[in-house]
């Protein structure tokens, strides 16, 4: 056996197939942790429940009259903002895994190097369907009653996983590039509330002063709000679920190969 | 003889700050080759560059014959690598940890399994196997991180000092699992701060300080740099220094390295004998002694011949490497 023979064994890339089949391994490892860390469930389950009734109390009345007609506006909201919180928190811990000495192994290895990246946001669909099945779930105990059925409230929890799937890009990327998990978090937090607020997820848009209404529009959590009210309230596929499908792959097409870059040059 | 590791003027800088100054490197398959030296002498950086874990700024590698910085991907196939941190997950179990790490290789869940089983059992963890690493000592983390490597059976390891930290007995072990390696046809490339540990296990050895390579050889070569063993001297308070020199140059013809504050005189000697002649030609001139010592040379007398300068300079000299490398991180 000699220097060639060795090396002809081996192969210059990853194929999709293994690549795969790496991010399903790394997602079982996510989730082999989240079980252990069950504390990491606090944020998709308290915030659906103390949000939901926090917000219908207090700005039931005087948005809508009473607390009953601000559900179907209120809930896809609030569906949108714990997704997007969620999101976050797959940033910061992103951030947080890579200090550790495993990821060290993990660059040594001959893996694709988004599977290191993409496999947590694979296991964290786990935990975009608990925030957002609780949401729905608090909403319908306040006395939310949505008309999309159970196939519209299906559907609309699908796009919110989506959606927040493709989000978690932007704050994965933010996680490569930060010095710590609290940076991530600081800067997160300025992208996700001005995002969050400034939509039409709390109030609608018309009360809006012009301008604002102009940002309101093109705004991606204003297309997921809108499309979530159209598919649970109404059960109807319009063109805002279009649009929020597009801001996704949009933000995939982007990110994803940024995040990869600059996870790459932490070599 | 087969080239395992082929590398021609090796540079790293972080900063103005040259970690890896333009080494040249080359090691044989089924050789365990010793990178010794001090902390910050450039070792960890010189071997990430090698495993595809930092960019190579100058100079190139190659390992059996592959290109580190054209086919990275390539490379990581053929190298298995072995921290001076454990690299295992510390939410996992033993096994869960060699499981993941068969998976992510390509192998099939069943495979992986039994490899993992295997590893276990050949490094004395199979009753630790299902237990979380937090309850692993130092040494079960550092033998779980070997055989993390081992899953695919590279022809090539990296060992970045691998007994660092570990209590006189895990380090034994150690050595007999780095041995049986090679034993099994395994190229060891291994980094080191202790010259017995070089001595021990090393066929070859490269001496590196400052980034630079500043020696090469068998263990015995190196040693006979500085002798065979190494007579020190604590003269009595009012001995004449100078006169104690002197008297040492003319028996044994060593320059002797002399601390004046202290009144230690440190004199390498190429058989421990000598000590004998120095300390008559001392009592004849004269001068007291307060004790006298007879060891094996080491590394910092090693570095002292070398280099001119002792080894624990070279930590002060520059900044921490792990800052230096975080620097580059955020760059």
């Amino acid at each position: 056996m000699n220097a060639i023979a060795v090396a002809e064994r081996t192969r210059p890339y990853s194929t999709v197939a293994e690549t795969a089949s790496q991010t399903l391994s790394m997602a079982w490892r996510a989730l082999k942790k989240m079980r252990r860390n069950p504390e990491q469930f606090f944020d998709v389950t308290i915030q659906p429940l103390l949000f939901t009734a926090m917000f219908a109390y207090v700005f039931g009345g005087a948005i809508s009259g009473d607390v009953q007609r601000y559900l179907p506006l209120m809930i896809p909201g609030i569906v949108a903002q714990t997704v997007l919180t969620t999101c976050m928190a797959t940033g910061v811990q992103m951030r947080e895994d890579m200090e550790k000495g495993v990821f060290d192994r993990f660059k040594s290895l001959p893996i694709a190097r988004i599977a290191p990246l993409a496999g947590p946001m694979v296991a964290d669909v786990v935990r975009y369907l608990i925030a957002g099945g609780l949401t729905f779930a608090t909403g319908m105990a306040m006395g939310y009653r949505p008309h999309g059925g159970v196939a519209g409230v299906a559907a609309a929890i699908v796009l919110a996983i989506f959606t927040g799937w493709s989000m978690a890009w932007i704050f994965t990327w933010i996680g490569t590039i930060a010095r710590s998990a609290r940076a991530v978090q600081g800067f997160s937090m300025m992208l996700l509330f001005p995002l969050t607020f400034l939509s039409n997820a709390f109030v609608p848009e018309k009360t809006l002063p012009g301008w604002l209404q102009a940002f309101v529009k093109v705004n991606p959590v204003s297309h997921l709000v809108s499309a979530t009210r159209d598919l649970a309230n109404d059960g109807a596929i319009t063109g805002q679920v279009g649009w929020t499908l597009l801001a996704g792959l949009v933000v995939i097409l982007i990110f994803a190969p940024l995040s990869v870059r600059s996870y790459k040059r932490h070599l | 003889m087969i080239t395992a590791v082929e590398a021609q003027g090796l540079v790293k800088s972080f900063g103005a700050f040259r970690a890896v100054d333009g080494i040249d490197l080359e090691v044989g398959q089924g050789e365990i080759f010793g990178v010794l030296g001090p902390n910050g002498a450039g070792k960890t950086t010189m071997l990430k560059m090698l495993a595809t874990l930092l960019s190579v700024d100058e100079g190139e590698a190659r390992i059996f014959g592959v290109d580190v910085v054209r086919e990275p991907h390539r490379v990581r196939q053929l190298v298995g690598v072995t921290g001076q941190y454990a690299s295992v997950d510390e939410d996992l179990t033993a096994t869960e940890n060699l499981w993941l790490f068969g998976r992510l290789q390509g192998m099939r869940s069943r495979d992986a399994r039994a490899t993992a089983q295997r590893l276990l059992e050949q490094f004395g963890l199979e009753e630790a196997a299902g237990k979380p690493l937090s309850q692993f000592s130092g040494g079960m983390r550092r033998r779980l991180d070997l055989a993390a490597s081992l899953i695919t059976r590279p022809p090539l390891i990296f060992l970045d000092e691998p007994t660092t930290g570990l209590d006189p007995r895990t380090r034994g072990q150690m050595w007999e699992t780095i041995r049986g390696l090679v034993a099994d046809g395994c190229t060891v490339l291994l980094t080191t701060q202790y010259l017995d540990e070089a001595d021990q296990l090393a066929g070859r050895i490269a001496v590196i300080d400052r980034g630079r390579k500043v020696a090469e050889g068998t263990p015995d070569e190196l040693k006979l740099s500085v002798g065979d063993s190494t007579l020190q001297l604590q003269l009595a308070p009012d001995a004449d220094q100078a006169l104690a020199r002197d008297v040492v140059r003319s028996v044994v013809g060593v320059e002797p390295v002399l601390t004046p504050e202290s009144g230690r005189l440190n004199v390498a000697l190429q058989v421990a004998d000598a000590a004998g002649d120095v300390l008559i030609g001392l009592r004849q001139a004269g001068i007291g002694i307060a004790a006298v010592s007879v060891d094996k040379p080491t590394l910092n007398e090693v570095f002292l011949a070398l280099t001119g300068h002792d080894a624990g300079r070279a930590e002060t000299d520059g900044m921490d490497l792990d800052d230096l490398e975080l620097m580059e991180v955020t760059r």
